[in-house]
């Protein structure tokens, strides 16, 4: 078994997805390859040289995979895919936009978002918003997979020591530029990683309101969520939505504030450890997986929880 | 200009699925089916741009059986001129749908493709990312803005950390996210005009493309069932539990 890695990284670190994609090529088993690939990535390049498991780095430094567009990453992708018995990436948003794109061009079929390894050719993933786990196989030479960071441990990072060596880039189809971005700002930790994470959904009322749920996150050292419905009424920004259509997180503890519990919502953090739900309707389906529900008015029980926790 | 758009028939987003006893798969018999949320967008989107006088043409396409032509009427009955139901009763997988709509792209020649960032039954988000691949064209995925210019597209998509800007050039494939628009509710008489318009079925075996499935369901499960929690009384209940019971925080 080989196994390719697709980095997520922030050209001078890998992320935290990359050590749960770790995780999940430790247990397929095999020689591990990490591929880097960005502007200005060497330091991340030497970052994923400390990865546990991890046999050699490929560090491809160029303008061209700045954004990771679909057309040239895949290309560079596809360059090397076929020394490999299984390509990974993290099932975020640079895994699900091109390893579709890398599968179609090898002919071989994906699988996305794979939330358990059973054999080198047997892997678990949830479909019908994880009301379903689907244990699939694959008759093709070459997996190509993403892997869902919220259903596998991190790697513990800093005992590898692999050799980093340089790829070339590939001909750039040039079919697609990067012409900006509008990244949200924050201070927080990251949604996916995040040890907590306080959630408001359409019963915050307004943008202002939502504030509470900033004020709670921080106190809880945590991050902020928010369902489709507070994103829609633009109570908060789409990168914050939970669910089967936004983030999937596992925080130790989610704290879920006039968020109803619709199917799709749940599908982004059903797997929390420890689920607290307050809501005013006591028939709410969140308070359903909730491990601690309680039944009252958000606008009472959330500054009464601000000062109760600020007691220490 | 001609823009082909992908509407497939799903058990509905509101039904509670069923696992089926024998572990096989998830029990569609006698559930609601509807088209796909994500499709739906993606075909209020090419009525908008006929609205605009940018697309000249909307051709909806389902894969799957019979039933797939309700699904072609309610795409139809929002603005949709024609449809084509490629028909079979057996599973293809996205691999496969990619490798059919590739077939029909080189029969039609649209400028544009839209698809849906995924379909809520089997959640893969592959399809039109592989259609593009294929095809060899760019690809503009989870958008939530699209403007068409002459040769060449800007797009904005949702990514991790925000929105990103893109241009492609034409034609390409685009996959829609949630944000990109509402869509709209047929009308009455729209409904009764959609009955009129027409429908080509095709059979999947006519159009000589390898549709095998690659990956070979082993079971379907129930997720883990979370065990029941508890009420609790007040705010100072509610922090005492999670420090000294949950001990979280
Ligand atoms: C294809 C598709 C994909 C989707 N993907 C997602 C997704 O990824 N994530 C997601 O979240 N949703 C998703 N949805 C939407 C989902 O179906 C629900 O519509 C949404 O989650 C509802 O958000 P909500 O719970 O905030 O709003 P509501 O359902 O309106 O619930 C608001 C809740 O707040 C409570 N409340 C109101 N006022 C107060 C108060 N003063 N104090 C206490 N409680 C109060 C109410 O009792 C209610 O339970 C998707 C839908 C579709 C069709
Ligand atoms: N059987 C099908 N018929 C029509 N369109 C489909 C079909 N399967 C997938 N698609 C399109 O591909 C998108 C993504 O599907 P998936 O890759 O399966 O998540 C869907 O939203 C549809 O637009």
């Amino acid at each position: 078994m080989s196994i390719l890695v697709i980095a997520d990284h922030d050209t001078t670190a890998v992320r935290q997805s990359t050590l749960a994609t770790m995780t999940a090529a430790g247990q397929i088993g095999g020689d591990v390859t990490v591929l880097v690939a960005g502007e200005g990535c060497k330091a991340a390049a030497e970052d994923a040289a400390k990865l546990p498991g991890v046999a050699k780095v490929l560090c491809c430094d160029s303008p061209l995979y700045a954004h990771h567009l679909a057309e040239s990453f895949a290309a560079l992708i596809l360059g090397i895919a076929k020394d490999y018995t299984h390509v990974l990436a993290p099932a975020v948003t640079m895994g699900k936009n091109t390893l579709p794109r890398v599968a179609a061009l090898l002919d071989v079929a994906m699988l996305s978002d794979i939330s358990g390894v059973v054999d080198a050719d047997t892997f678990v993933r949830p479909i019908y918003a994880g009301n379903a786990m689907a244990t699939v196989k694959s008759a093709d030479a070459i997996k190509i997979i993403t892997v869902r960071g919220a259903s596998f441990d991190k790697a513990e990072h800093g005992s590898g020591s692999a050799t980093v060596e340089d790829l070339a880039p590939a001909e750039d189809p040039g079919l697609s530029s990067f012409v900006g971005q509008e990244l949200s700002k924050s201070e927080r930790p990251e949604l996916t990683s995040a040890r907590v994470v306080v959630s408001g959904g359409r019963g915050m009322g307004s943008g202002e309101n939502f504030h509470h749920i900033e004020k709670l996150a921080d106190q809880l050292g945590g991050a902020v969520g928010a369902s489709r419905a507070a994103v829609d009424a633009g109570y908060a920004p789409n990168d914050f939505q939970v669910g089967q259509t936004g983030k999937i997180v596992a925080p130790d503890l989610y704290v879920a504030v006039g968020i109803s519990g619709a199917i799709q919502h749940l599908a982004g953090m059903k797997d929390s450890k420890v689920i607290v739900a307050i809501n005013k309707d006591e028939e709410a389906p969140i308070f359903q997986v909730a491990d601690y529900g309680l039944v009252a008015d958000l606008f009472e029980a959330v500054p009464a929880l601000e000062a109760e926790l600020a007691k220490g | 200009m001609k823009v082909l758009v992908a509407v497939k028939r799903v058990v509905d987003y509101n039904v509670k699925i069923r696992v089926k006893a024998d572990k096989s798969g998830v029990e569609t018999a006698n559930v609601k089916m509807s088209m796909n949320p994500f499709d739906e967008i993606g075909v209020e989107e090419a009525v908008r741009l006929k609205e605009a006088g940018t697309a000249t043409e909307i051709v909806a396409v389902s894969i799957g059986p019979q039933a797939c032509q309700e699904t072609i009427r309610t795409a139809l009955a929002m603005g949709a001129d024609r449809g084509i139901l490629v028909k079979t009763d057996d599973e293809v997988q996205p691999l496969g749908v990619a490798k059919i709509f590739k077939a029909l792209v080189e029969k039609e020649a649209p400028d544009l493709v839209l698809m849906g960032k995924q379909a809520i039954d089997d959640d893969s988000n592959q399809t039109g990312q592989m259609l593009a691949g294929l095809l060899g064209w760019p690809q503009a995925t989870f958008l939530s803005k699209v403007e068409l210019g002459d040769g060449s597209a800007t797009m904005t998509r949702e990514i991790d950390g925000g929105l990103e800007t893109i241009s492609v050039k034409m034609p390409c494939v685009g996959t829609v996210d949630l944000r990109l628009n509402t869509p709209r509710y047929a009308s009455l008489p729209n409904i009764m005009k959609a009955k009129k318009k027409p429908i080509e079925t095709i059979e999947l075996g006519d159009l000589g493309v390898d549709t095998a499935p690659r990956l070979t369901t082993v079971s379907v499960e129930d997720p883990p069932a979370r065990q029941a929690g508890v009420m609790v009384p007040d705010v100072a209940a509610l922090v005492d539990k999670l420090r000294n019971e949950a001990k979280v925080i």
